[in-house]
């Protein structure tokens, strides 16, 4: 009987039914505004942040951390104030996770000082005796590569000129070796004495954790 | 090639290639359960957690699922077509190229070039080959369709036909990315609209990869290796068509109460509910084909594991629902609960069937006898008990932790703090770890069932 004796037109019929719902559910949305907000308090990641993006994404944290809080009570008392649309507007791939082994990071930002992160990425275990994340001291011991950023930043469009990202670079490398950074001491012990005075892959990780949510206190704090 | 013409090399290649992914993803996945509890085996950054998951999800997946999947489907297409391979030299390339590609994207993840878009972590250069691999496919798919001598195509032929066309839409929409390097992409979607592409890609690929080609195998497999025909040839096309048309609508259920537009997540879980009835479709025709002959179970080895794979599957899509709903959703989503649920779909519908599948196939491809019944059921009984420890170990753990993330106290504050829930899963994390060696031994016992089979000499008749 018809159909299923002719191949091609089969194939072509299951395409046309399994189109009907990605286009409503998938297709149709990629245009709609509701999809993709954008609010002037959101900014994207400087050339720094994007490259602590790129090895949060190297190591697969999101393989256990998520990066959206539900409007939930319990949520909300535990991470804060909970995720909006308009936040990931930059976010490409989006890194919301699917598994909480560890906490949620969405509002991380501006949480801790740098310092306990330094401590706590060189030994998770040293600072959380019983904490089963592995230990990242080794992304201290690994200059950053900033060659690509610059091409990042125009791939993603986030508007940057080639000077902004050299500025935003030597900027952070001023701030992070500088002699009043706050969290000095506990970035020299963590980082080996030759890359002191370089940008590590440690410092873009923990410049891109200290970004995360940092935008929403300031929407929230605007009048 | 066999005397019947039938290109027969392609078949035992996958399927030993099958075996050969599903025993380093195994491995890997006991690392990573190892890992859980006790962070000390993650020795350096190319075994730490982060990277090794995703080496875990994509060589079972992508290494041991497509190959089974193709092994399974070219002996499948030959048979119900009545018609040899029509490019048998494309798919022996196919075969070369596939385990290529595989071992490449093992050492591509473990080098940290990671996508992060669940089971779609592949880097452009990667993506690029898989898509060449599925074109290489689909022209023996089509080219035999074409060339078939048996008119009328059966069941499990319709359920190739849709995944071919399914994962080729699926695979190059959601990796549409933007190179900047040869090793480094970024998507080209962002945000909340990246996380909708991604999870229809996610659950659906979950769909067309788990589940319709292995109901391919189930609805070919079973009445053979039984003798009796399916039940119901109306009931296996309401099923079909409402299957693949729901799927693609259920993706925002990954996604809910996250910043994607309400609506979309509830479209999603009505289509989830709706999907209950097709795939119990096929759940009630396998069993009423065993009508009046339930006695296979204990006389039939193969029997059980397409019954009991059809279970899980049944107990997987009433599962799945069930957890979409918002309410549930809302306590189960982000815990171990999810790990459980897709472990029972995987090493216990998606495996069962296709150990069963190779079972009958691999005999009857190299002219010889099954190695051993024996190793049969013991590794039956392995992988199911397994696998039973294993996934309700963490649908306990998962209960657990989501009630601890609720808890408060009586002036509202939290009653637990995140590390007291993390802690507290450690006695689950081991007895998932004991309960994956079991399965493991299962799987070699399997293995070796097979090698063993593939080695013995022809009986002389």
């Amino acid at each position: 009987m018809g159909i299923y004796s002719k191949p091609v037109v089969f194939a072509v019929l299951s395409a046309v039914v399994i189109l009907i719902g990605t286009i409503v559910t998938v297709f149709v949305p990629l245009f709609m505004p509701s999809t993709q907000p954008v609010s002037p308090y959101v900014k994207p990641y400087t050339a720094v942040e994007l490259e602590g993006r790129d090895l949060y994404m190297r190591e697969g944290c999101n393989n256990c951390h998520t990066q959206t809080v539900r409007p939930l009570r319990t949520e909300v008392l535990r991470y804060g104030e909970y995720s909006k649309p308009e936040e990931f507007a930059y976010d490409r791939p989006f890194l919301w996770g699917s598994r909480r082994t560890g906490p949620d990071l969405n509002r991380v930002g501006g949480k801790y000082p740098d310092s306990w992160h330094y401590r706590h990425m060189q030994s998770p275990q040293g600072m959380f005796e019983k904490s089963n994340m592995p230990p990242y001291g080794w992304l201290a011991s690994n200059r950053l590569d900033t060659g690509n950023s610059f091409k990042k930043i125009s791939v993603l469009g986030y508007g940057y000129s080639a000077e902004d990202v050299r500025q935003q670079i030597s900027d952070y490398k001023a701030k992070v070796t500088g002699p009043g950074y706050d969290s000095k001491e506990t970035r020299d012990q963590v980082t080996p004495a030759n890359l002191r005075g370089e940008l590590t892959e440690m410092d873009a990780m923990i410049a891109y954790l200290q970004k995360l949510g940092r935008d929403v206190k300031n929407l929230e704090a605007a009048p | 090639m066999s005397e019947t013409g039938y290109e027969y090399r392609v078949v035992r290649g996958f399927a030993f290639s099958a075996l050969f992914w599903l025993i380093i993803g195994l491995t890997v996945g006991l690392w990573i359960a190892f890992e859980m509890f006790n962070p000390a085996l993650n020795l350096t950054p190319w075994l730490s957690f982060g990277r090794l998951r995703v080496v875990h999800t994509n060589g079972l997946g992508l290494g041991f699922g497509l190959a089974g999947i193709f092994a399974t489907s070219y002996y499948i297409l030959q048979r119900l077509t009545r018609t040899p391979l029509a490019f048998p030299k494309l798919a022996l390339a196919h075969l070369y190229l596939f385990n290529t590609a595989i071992a490449l994207a093992a050492l591509s993840l473990f080098m940290g070039m990671n996508t992060t878009k669940e089971y779609a972590e592949l880097e452009w250069p990667l993506d690029v080959g898989v898509v060449i691999l599925w074109v290489m496919y689909a022209i023996n798919v089509f080219g035999t369709l074409i060339r078939r001598r048996e008119k009328q195509m059966y069941i499990s032929l319709w359920y190739i036909i849709a995944m071919t066309v399914t994962i080729a839409v699926l695979y190059i929409v959601n990796n549409l990315a933007i190179p900047v390097t040869l090793f480094k992409s970024y998507s080209i979607y962002a945000g909340a609209n990246d996380a909708n592409v991604e999870w229809w890609y996610g659950h659906n690929i979950v769909g067309f990869i788990f589940t319709v080609p292995v109901l391919a195998m189930f609805y070919y497999f079973l009445p053979k290796a039984t003798g009796l025909p399916i039940y119901s040839h109306r009931l296996s096309i309401i099923s079909f068509w409402a299957l693949i048309f729901a799927y693609l609508w259920t993706g925002a259920h990954h996604l809910m109460l996250t910043p994607l537009p309400e609506w979309i997540q509830t479209v999603a879980i009505a289509f989830s509910i709706f999907l209950i009835a097709p795939s119990w479709g096929s759940v009630v025709n396998g069993y009423y084909t065993l009508q009046g002959n339930w006695d296979q179970m204990r006389s039939n080895y193969l029997v059980k594991f397409f019954i009991i794979g059809i279970t899980f599957y049944g107990l997987q899509t009433l599962q799945g629902p069930l957890q979409g709903l918002r309410t549930l959703n809302a306590f189960f989503h982000y815990t171990d609960w999810v790990v459980g649920h897709v472990h029972m779909g995987t090493m216990g519908w998606v495996a069962m069937v296709i150990s069963a599948s190779f079972y009958y196939m691999i005999p009857r491809i190299t002219g010889n006898d099954l190695h051993s019944i024996k190793l049969a059921n013991v590794h039956f009984w392995l992988i199911l008990g397994g696998q039973l420890i294993w996934t309700i170990t963490m649908w306990i753990g998962g209960i657990q932790q989501g009630a601890m993330w609720k808890a408060t106290n009586p002036d509202g504050s939290l009653m637990y703090n995140f590390l007291d829930s993390v802690t507290s899963l450690y006695p689950y994390y081991r007895l998932r770890f004991a309960a994956g060696v079991v399965y493991f031994i299962g799987i070699l016992i399997f293995a070796w069932n097979l090698i063993m089979t593939v080695r013995k000499k022809p009986v002389e008749a």
